[in-house]
């Protein structure tokens, strides 16, 4: 492995890593609100929320460039406000990650809110618990395996992003350049072996994640 | 709209012990509507009823977790729910101990951890419902470090109801609380209940569809069926003899 193979997996890692971390609280409300309460509107949104999971990533890639770019309404903002530039930069392939992997982890939470007893809920409110103190004495811990597991989906549908992060971010060596986007260029150049040595460290990757997220949702023993 | 007990008030006791109105109750359910207009003012009342009768729905009703087409609750000189006024009180702020049928224990807190969950500081609360005094009435204590998912049958009954008064309730509503115990555990948990009522005095609503459980803990019955109280009578072998148990 050369510096710069390990420059593409360590940034890989940890924009996937950063980036399941920064759409968890936004995912966890939605999750909430779509398993707990009813309001008008919800289904339209639950549609939206899916829209990523199967659209091609590529077309998602392209709606997000026309918003970030500095034409964009969102690019133009943030570049007038912030003097923040997202497209072709590492802020790019973050977004494409978090907006990939946003599904993932919401129809998990959601399921995993669904399936607590919302009996646990009521009698918590009984007991004199705020709507605050249910949700992170009751219903959070009593749903953290299912959340877990979507974080855990979520990493990983980040680590094998492709079509949309090319889209926003391009493959830029030492910038953007991920383990997908790299993998490919190698396999194009005709250099397997370099393809090769990143393929097994998305193997392993992908492989720790999950088996991380299995040995913790591993029930105790009683 | 209008409930439809044909029962006048009469206060059963020359002093009451509590003073609860449900006036002009109605909460439509899937199959039928519980339309209850009562004043209850007995220390043990028991709702009586076979199951679907809508037993849970009126305890779930006065706790607050459901909310009513049109109803006035009030506890002593407390307005809890009035929907004229567009007055409701949130369940938390009720002060009521609630046991229900499948006792909700949190399965993932230990025993001592869900007895403290409701707990009222201790300079807040009565010496009456401290967490000695309670643990110590229900014999508990012991079972304070385990998991509530190692209790047996009895011993999670008794957590529960300690659970809930250790709240300080005004009012504690239980839920068939002996429906799923054999015969043998029955007789072990019910002289908790009598403890319990004895104790500390507190009013109860004791949903139940046992008529052996009405006679052995309650003052007064009211006879639930399809949402509408059919028969209001004293809980006394004369007032209310055991007839085959319903089913």
């Amino acid at each position: 492995m050369t510096a710069e193979e390990w420059q593409i997996v360590w940034f890989t890692a940890w924009v996937s890593a950063l980036s399941t971390l920064l759409i968890l609280p936004v995912g966890l409300a939605a999750a909430w609100l779509l398993a707990r309460r009813d309001w008008p509107g919800k289904s339209l949104v639950q549609t939206v929320v899916m829209m990523p999971l199967v659209m091609p990533p590529v077309a998602t890639g392209l709606i997000l460039l026309k918003l970030l770019g500095r034409r964009g309404p969102l690019g133009r903002f943030l570049h007038e406000t912030l003097d923040l530039d997202v497209i072709f930069t590492w802020r790019g392939v973050l977004i494409a990650l978090g907006v990939m992997s946003f599904p993932l982890l919401v129809l998990s939470a959601r399921i995993a809110f669904e399936q607590v007893n919302p009996r646990f809920e009521q009698i918590a409110r009984t007991l004199g618990a705020g709507e605050a103190r249910v949700f992170f004495t009751i219903t959070l811990p009593l749903a953290w395996r299912g959340i877990l597991g979507g974080m855990t989906l979520a990493f990983a549908r980040a680590l094998g992003e492709f079509g949309a992060t090319i889209m926003v971010a391009g493959n830029i060596p030492g910038r953007t350049s991920t383990l997908s986007l790299s993998i490919f260029q190698h396999v194009q150049l005709g250099q397997d072996a370099q393809a090769y040595r990143l393929l097994g460290v998305s193997v392993a990757l992908a492989f720790l994640a999950v088996w991380t997220s299995e040995c913790l949702l591993l029930r105790p023993r009683r | 709209m209008n409930g439809t007990s044909i029962y006048p008030i009469h206060p059963i006791h020359p002093i009451p012990t509590v003073n609860l109105l449900l006036k002009n109750i109605s909460l439509p359910l899937a199959d039928f509507s519980i339309e209850v207009d009562v004043e209850l003012q007995s220390q043990v009342t028991a709702i009586f009823g076979p199951s679907g009768s809508g037993k849970t729905s009126l305890l779930d009703l006065i706790a607050g977790l459901r909310r009513p087409a049109s109803a006035f609750i009030q506890l002593d000189s407390r307005v809890l729910t009035n929907t004229a006024e567009e007055t409701f009180v949130p369940p938390r702020l009720r002060e009521m101990g609630y046991v229900p049928q499948d006792l909700a224990l949190f399965p993932h807190l230990s025993v001592r951890q869900n007895l403290l969950y409701g707990q009222k500081s201790e300079s807040r609360a009565s010496p009456l419902f401290s967490f000695g005094h309670i643990t110590g009435v229900l014999e508990i204590q012991p079972l304070a470090r385990r998991r509530v998912t190692d209790l047996s049958g009895g011993e999670r009954q008794r957590v529960a109801l300690a659970r809930a008064l250790l709240t300080s309730p005004r009012l504690l509503l239980l839920d068939e609380p002996l429906r799923s115990l054999d015969e043998a555990l029955k007789a072990k948990i019910i002289p908790y209940l009598h403890r319990v009522r004895d104790e500390f005095k507190l009013p109860m609503l004791y949903v139940t569809h046992d008529r052996q459980e009405v006679l052995a803990l309650c003052d007064e019955v009211l006879e639930l069926k399809r949402g509408r109280i059919t028969k209001r009578t004293r809980a006394n072998a004369r007032d209310w003899p055991i007839m085959n148990n319903e089913p």
